[in-house]
């Protein structure tokens, strides 16, 4: 019997395991190390209406245990995604999650509605925070009632769950969780990046060419962990959470802080192998903790004793 | 194919001021398929220094299953890189990227390669290469100054080697351009690997020359994931064509992209 196995709105996920958007591309540069199928799921890189070519470069910097990035959501564009990404991936036994971007509140719906039709797409999740793009983005996660009704008007639309990414770049998110939740979303992803910025020293100027970027890594995991521990108290709705993940370790510490799954990123790039080899280690590390099920780990941070899981399959 | 692989170190030592050369034992040296391509290395075990360091491949030998890099100490990762001794072992990944096109030179060709500080090592493994092949090699390589200058003795042993200093305190007095005009070089084909400037002014040049150039750029995953190293496509310099250089690249044929 799995330890593993998570049932979570529109998504069967034989592990709670998966790469976080913008950390995998489409999935095609780490097929060439692992079968894809041994994923929990695959959140792609964000897709907007038209095709992107982002910001100008250095578009990364590291930091210390962690790295700025501000790629500007390159990305080939809703009708390349659609007719080339989605059916490459489609070889593969496991669900998509499609981050949706866009501009206008119009691009977020024309995304949902068409992305959402695809068969090998069983959730989306509302890119509401990316720091990196003049226009939308981040602006629609900072506002409460903006980020409400973006998420009436894709829900409104999208034949799959919505989760709704969120950013920590505010004042109060569990005022944010609450308003999407209002919004009809089915399930928080989080967190997004945090805003930053590191300056060269010889020059005195910003190294990446968009000045500011998103902070990533093993650096934000304290962040993610609090606002998680928040939200997921606050709202009734399932946490995919995210933030600075890179060991079986973190993931049980975000199931504790209340996420009922787990999405790995930055460290993706430092080993392209993390994500299996947290599968790998995770069924070893819930036995001696003393669980049955990776799902009895959920909210332990704060459920009272004798409280059930929330999620169990 | 790319491997990541637990690599033993077998020799590093300084051969000019801050520039280290290091050969390390790897499997996937038989994966190796062009001179120029690159490898990512995790510094240390720890994730202070999250992100791996790109290197390029200056010189490789396949019977041994060694390989050979040379890297400026410059940050912290090169830093911590440059303590290291043999015996040790470094997590790395590689072969990456796409190198020199030895199959663009033809036999009795000459070729130029022109390298500029760091950028110099890739050409070393290429020249060895061209000159097995029966391409004449001539080399300009340009310095900062005298005690940055390496290998102009193991480049010699492949083709005549001219070295050009911005302070004069070695060779030439200024930049490679300044010495293929004094030499009045001529040649068939250039491949090259330095400094973005530098690259440009050749490519402004000898326009129309067959020209490699093998381009940096801050990388995240090397892999071609990330989206962090790409470039323009010349053909489409306002518009959302790009290439990576990570993965399309290092090297990329002149007006390929832009620069």
């Amino acid at each position: 019997m799995s330890m593993l196995n998570i049932e979570l709105p529109g998504l069967s996920l034989k592990n709670p395991i998966m790469p976080a958007s913008g950390c995998f591309g489409f999935g095609r540069e780490y097929s060439q190390f692992y079968d894809l199928s041994m994923l929990g799921a695959i959140m792609i890189k964000a897709t907007t209406v038209e095709p992107r070519f982002g910001n100008p470069t250095p578009r990364v910097a590291e930091t210390t245990a962690g790295m700025l990035n501000a790629i500007g959501l390159q990305n080939p564009g809703l009708e390349k995604v659609i007719s080339e990404e989605l059916p490459w991936l489609a070889q593969y036994d496991v669900p998509i999650i499609a981050n949706v971007a866009g501009s206008l509140e119009e691009d977020y719906v024309t995304v949902a509605k068409r992305i959402s039709q695809a068969p090998n797409v069983h959730a989306l999740e509302l890119n509401i925070s990316c720091p990196n793009v003049k226009e939308g983005g981040m602006a629609f996660g900072t506002i409460p009632e903006v980020a409400r009704v973006l998420t009436r008007r894709v829900k409104e639309v999208s034949a799959v769950p919505v989760y709704v990414k969120l950013s920590p770049n505010v004042t109060n998110i569990v005022e944010m969780a609450k308003a999407i939740e209002a919004g009809g979303a089915d399930g928080i992803t989080m967190i997004n990046t945090l805003v930053g910025m590191r300056l060269d020293l010889k020059t005195g100027k910003p190294i990446l060419a968009n000045r500011t970027g998103g902070l990533s890594g093993p650096a934000i995991k304290p962040v993610a962990l609090r606002m998680i521990y928040e939200v997921s108290q606050a709202v009734d709705l399932p946490v995919i959470g995210m933030g600075g993940i890179s060991s079986a370790e973190d993931v049980i510490e975000f199931f504790y802080a209340g996420a009922s799954a787990v999405a790995v990123g930055t460290a993706n790039f430092v080993d392209p192998f993390v994500c299996p080899t947290i599968i790998e280690q995770l069924p070893a590390l819930i036995a001696q903790l003393g669980f049955d099920h990776i799902s009895e780990c959920t909210g332990r941070s704060w459920k009272q004793h004798g409280q059930l899981a929330y999620h169990r399959a | 194919m790319i491997k990541k692989e637990v690599c033993k170190i077998i020799s590093q030592k300084e051969i000019a001021s801050d520039i280290y050369e290091l050969t390390v034992e790897a499997e996937f040296v038989s994966e190796i398929k062009t001179p120029g391509q690159f490898v990512h290395i995790r510094v240390g075990n720890g994730w202070d220094l999250l992100l791996r360091r790109p290197i390029s491949i200056s010189s490789f030998d396949k019977t041994l299953n060694q390989f050979t890099m040379i890297y400026r100490k410059e940050g912290k990762g090169t830093s911590c890189l440059a303590e290291m001794v043999p015996g040790m072992e470094l997590d790395i990944l590689g072969p990456l990227g796409n190198g020199f096109p030895v199959e663009e030179a033809e036999i009795g060709d000459t070729a130029l390669l022109v390298g500029g500080g760091i950028g110099v090592p890739p050409l070393y493994e290429l020249s060895k290469q061209l000159r097995a092949k029966g391409v004449k090699v001539v080399h300009v390589l340009g310095f900062q100054t005298e005690s940055a200058v390496f290998y102009e003795q193991e480049f010699g042993e492949t083709g005549v080697t001219y070295v050009a200093t911005v302070d004069g305190s070695y060779g030439t007095k200024g930049f490679v351009t300044d010495v293929i005009d004094s030499r009045d070089l001529s040649f068939d084909c250039i491949y090259s690997c330095g400094p973005t400037p530098m690259l440009r002014a050749l490519e402004q040049r000898y326009a129309g020359k067959k020209m490699f150039l093998s381009l940096e750029e801050r990388m995240g995953c090397g892999i071609g994931a990330c989206f962090a190293c790409v470039c323009k496509q010349a053909d489409d310099p306002s518009g959302v064509s790009y290439k990576k250089v990570c993965s399309d690249g290092p090297v990329f044929r002149a007006g390929e992209v832009l620069i």
